[in-house]
């Protein structure tokens, strides 16, 4: 059945859209929140099965389908799993039931379209990660933005209202921006012939856009059309500055979705839809990309250390993070961006793992200012322990953590790439280790006071979450190895490109 | 051909009907039978290539499917505009089936210039369309600003129709031809003579103002806040959209073979438009002004198509009407429902009525062009064929990164029905029946059919 009636892409979209949809005609929270984790549990399913069909060769038709659609402008609906998208589609589908079931002691407010705008922003980042059509890719793009612009406005924090559509204004402008970039590269695509023998006189595949007819003139500012969405997404200096508000105001599962999982789809457009189609124009901006990089990692750092808001320094040190995987993209060769690839799952990992912690110590003691807590670790030890392998993982302070590898090989492909610009970067996990450690130490560690005296540690659902967790990160720490050969030969492509 | 005649004979019928008839309701499905009929005929022409009751036109009039096409989207956005508002027309005056009449008056005159071949028609077709206009923009006798505003309409309105009769008398006076045939004025590829040049230049001017493209849409706001909103609902949407339909015909047919010479113009006034529109809708409290000013910021998009005037441009506009005419006659039918029409006034309608809100948040995002909703096709289109077209690439940009800015104030009603807390009122409870959210529905479905599914009506252009 598989294969022939339905392939992997597919189930991955359609099944969050599915439950999504569902979920909006459930009557109780309760009846809600279990459609939705049961849902997200069936995807996570689907995608482990994924994982082991990997032969571009043997198992075609199982991860790629393409339907007719908009056909009369050389438009398909094309979606297939390559390396790169399966790790992603995995990262997807693996945080969703790590979100619901982490936040499932929180009570929500109209449940059943919380947990339904939930699952349809799963099924958008699906199909940013499958799509290979352009248009394709520009809809699934724009799509996964709504229920998250819907949510973040909908439960977010006091002024939510408008730094919810600050981030809405900033990535819709950059994609529409990218939407002239696509137009304009498909006018420049030679003809697609269609399997029933229609001839169109442009088209929208990928290896169309690969192959476009563009002149280094041309691809310098179509460059940075496609180049200001994907920095925006990420974000890169100096379009970050929607984030940190953003994710401060979102509620914190929102905001999970956002820093786990939605930053990918920024790095993941440079690497599938910018580097490839415009080799020239990289070739000339790349320093100049990278230098943004590293002033993104310092300045956010340097501000995460000034930081008392909880939330905030989360963000900042995501921004830092982003910036190191950007420029280990831009190296482009292959130990670089093979690292930055597993550091994307990662990070996606950890971060999540941090704002469970967060959102606890901020629903049960209702601050998130660091200077206000303090002496969690004697209230809440499971809690402490977690959260200081999961902190220690994303410094990636020594081996046995799953940054370790990934940071260590984007550093060595930096170095190879440029001395200076690796010595710079570095300079970012100092910082790094400077303010985790003391934030753990302010906030987890000393004395306690009237806010987090009554804290209670963690209750079986969060204890599995963040157990998970920590396995996830010993694991891939220990033996990175399952995750570069499912992206061994995605990397070796990209690079050759 | 049959629409246009079909639609003159009913508004006679519709007008002996309020003479002799005196219910309320009655004018409202007569007009229902008659606006399914002109379709019928309409569809029966599009389907067969002929039409039904046949008369010579001597060619004045060309019919083809593609602007068949554009009738069946005129009347099929008029029938749903009957069947949102068949209430709020009675409560407007008196003269019941009159309203309808004149509507159907309009109708026959965007007929006429969906199908013109000569400047003659063309301009009987806009004067045929615009007096029932004038009429219906001053229907609501006691109230001042109607008044105002139907005045000010008539002066600028006759003021533009000389300045298009000028336009056609020097192009008529230019060609050697000394044809009012649209293939039959000779003006070849060279730089155009003096006399055709000022000619364009004033049927240029006359049809900006006629879509209210900058800078010759002062007008718009005043009039479209003025007129009952039910008429501004329908002045804002098929009127205008068979203006452009107008403007593109004429512009493609006459004078195509010399674009690069005007295109110039066009630019000026499709970037215009597009600031003016965007910008000074920001600024707007009241939401009935905003989508007037958004009117015209989507005027401006629709301007692309004859900046581009190419293949895509052309598809490009035909769905551009019909997305744009279905959204906003969505949101009017919903904005007419409310007590208050200010953005404030929005707060919290999606705890009252959950229907209205939602169909408003699809008609907002699809005026806005987010994927999956009409809006998103028909701007896109735009954008097609604009980057075809291979100058101006900045002006592309430009109309995108004003697209964004429309984004604000669009959102700006979304978040006042889901986000903020408040007394939103609708005037009369017992108006918002099922048969009315049943057609919200329904209007919000069909924006996403076209925005899944824009081929079905492509198709049609080239059946």
């Amino acid at each position: 059945m598989l294969g022939s009636y339905i392939t992997f892409p597919e189930l991955l979209i359609w099944l969050p859209l599915l439950a999504g949809i569902l979920c909006f005609f459930t009557g109780s929270e309760k009846a809600a929140r279990s459609l939705a984790i049961a849902g997200s549990l069936v995807v996570l399913g689907v995608s482990i099965a994924t994982l082991f069909y990997t032969d571009t060769e043997k198992h075609n038709l199982y991860n790629n389908v393409n339907y007719y659609w908009l056909k009369y402008i050389g438009n398909s609906f094309n979606i297939g799993l390559d390396g790169t998208g399966r790790i992603l589609t995995f990262l997807t589908a693996l945080s969703f039931p790590m979100i619901l079931i982490g936040t499932a002691k929180a009570s929500v407010k109209n449940a059943p379209s919380y947990f339904g705008l939930m699952l349809l922003a799963q099924a958008g980042l699906m199909g940013v990660f499958v799509a290979k059509d352009a248009l394709l890719f520009y809809f699934f793009w724009e799509l996964a933005l709504i229920p998250v612009y819907f949510l973040s406005s909908k439960w977010g924090g006091e002024r939510r209202i408008p730094v919810t559509f600050k981030f809405f204004v900033y990535t819709f402008a950059g994609s529409l921006l990218m939407l002239i970039g696509i137009l304009y590269v498909y006018q420049h695509t030679g003809p697609r012939v269609f399997e029933d023998g229609t001839r169109v006189a442009h088209s929208f595949a990928l290896s169309h856009f690969y192959n476009a007819d563009l002149t280094a003139g041309e691809q310098n500012w179509l460059f940075w059309l496609f180049f200001v969405a994907f920095a925006i997404k990420m974000p890169i200096f100096p379009f970050h500055t929607w984030q940190p508000d953003t994710y401060d105001q979102s509620p914190t599962p929102v905001t999970m979705i956002l820093s786990g999982v939605m930053v990918k789809m920024g790095l993941f457009g440079v690497m599938r839809w910018l580097i490839p189609i415009f080799p020239e124009a990289t070739a000339r901006f790349d320093n100049l990309v990278m230098i943004l990089c590293i002033i993104s990692i310092i300045y956010a750092s340097c501000i995460a250390m000034v930081q008392d808001n909880l939330k905030k320094l989360v963000a900042y040190s995501s921004i830092a993070h982003i910036g190191l995987m950007c420029a280990a993209l831009f190296a482009k060769n292959d130990i670089s961006v093979q690292g930055m690839i597993i550091q994307m799952f990662n990070h996606g990992v950890n971060i999540i793992g941090l704002w469970l912690v967060v959102e606890m110590v901020e629903r049960q003691t209702g601050i998130k200012q660091i200077s206000k807590l303090g002496g969690i670790g004697s209230k809440a030890p499971a809690l402490t322990f977690m959260l200081v392998v999961i902190a220690l993982a994303n410094i990636a302070l020594g081996p046995l953590m799953n940054t370790f590898p990934g940071e260590f090989m984007m550093f060595s492909g930096l170095y190879q790439f440029n001395v200076w610009y690796a010595v710079a970067a570095s300079t970012g996990i100092i910082l790094a280790a400077i303010y985790t450690l003391n934030m753990i130490r302010k906030a987890f560690f000393g004395e306690t006071n009237e806010a987090t005296e009554k804290i209670k540690d963690i209750s079986w659902n969060e204890r599995l979450v963040l157990g998970f967790i920590v396995l996830v990160i010993f694991i891939t720490g220990v033996y990175p190895q399952v995750l570069i050969n499912l992206t061994k030969e995605a990397v070796a492509v990209f690079v050759g490109k | 051909m049959n629409a246009i005649l079909f639609t003159a004979i009913w508004g006679v019928l519709m007008m002996l009907t309020g003479a002799f008839v005196k219910s309320k309701t009655a004018p409202g499905y007569m007009a229902l039978v008659g606006i399914s009929l002109a379709f019928a005929f309409n569809a029966m022409e599009l389907n067969s290539g002929r039409p039904v009751f046949h008369i010579d036109a001597h060619d004045m009039l060309r019919t083809g499917s593609y602007n068949l096409t554009f009738i069946a989207i005129a009347l099929v956005s008029t029938l749903i505009y009957f069947l949102l508002n068949g209430k709020e027309l009675q409560k407007v005056g008196e003269h019941v089936a009159e309203y309808y009449a004149l509507i159907f008056f309009v109708l026959c005159g965007v007929s006429l210039i969906a199908t013109f071949n000569t400047l003659l028609i063309l301009f009987i077709g806009i004067e045929i369309m615009s007096i029932p206009l004038y009429i219906l923009t001053g229907s609501d006798k006691r109230n001042l600003k109607s008044i105002e505003a139907a005045l000010k309409y008539f002066l600028m309105g006759s003021f533009s129709t000389g300045i298009l009769l000028m336009g056609i008398a020097f192009i008529f006076g230019g060609n050697p031809n000394a044809s009012f045939f649209l293939n039959n004025i000779q003006i070849g590829t060279g730089t155009m003579p003096v006399m055709i040049a000022v000619g364009l230049v004033f049927m240029l001017v006359a049809l900006a103002f006629k879509v209210s493209a900058a800078p010759f849409h002062f007008w718009t706001p005043d009039v479209y806040d003025g007129a009952p909103t039910v008429f501004t609902s329908f002045m804002s949407t098929i009127v205008k959209v068979a203006g452009f339909f107008a403007f593109i015909r004429l512009f493609e047919n006459a004078f195509g073979a010399i674009h690069g010479q005007w295109q110039n113009l066009i630019v000026f006034i499709t970037f215009a438009t597009l600031f003016i529109g965007n910008i000074t809708a920001v600024f707007q409290q009241s939401v009935k002004r905003m989508l007037a000013y958004s009117s015209i910021a989507q005027a401006g998009f629709m301007m692309l198509a004859l900046f581009a005037l190419n293949d895509k441009a052309k598809e490009g506009i035909v769905l551009y009407a019909a997305a744009y005419s279905l959204a906003t006659i969505g949101i009017f039918a919903v904005l007419i429902k409310m007590e208050d029409y200010t953005i404030d006034g929005f707060n919290g309608l999606a705890k009252k009525q959950p229907y209205m809100a939602f169909t408003a948040t699809i008609f907002l995002l699809s005026l806005t062009g987010i994927p999956l909703t009409a809006g998103f096709q028909s701007k896109f289109f735009m954008l097609l064929a604009a980057v075809e077209n291979g100058h101006h690439t900045w002006l592309v940009i430009a109309a995108v990164l004003l697209a964004a800015v429309s984004a604000y104030y669009y959102f700006k009603v979304i978040q006042a029905m889901y986000f903020k807390d408040g007394p939103a009122q609708v005037n009369n409870e017992s108006d918002i029946t099922p048969g009315y959210r049943f057609m919200l529905v329904l209007v919000a479905v069909l924006i996403i059919i076209l925005g899944i599914y824009p081929e079905f009506l492509i198709g049609w252009m080239y059946y």
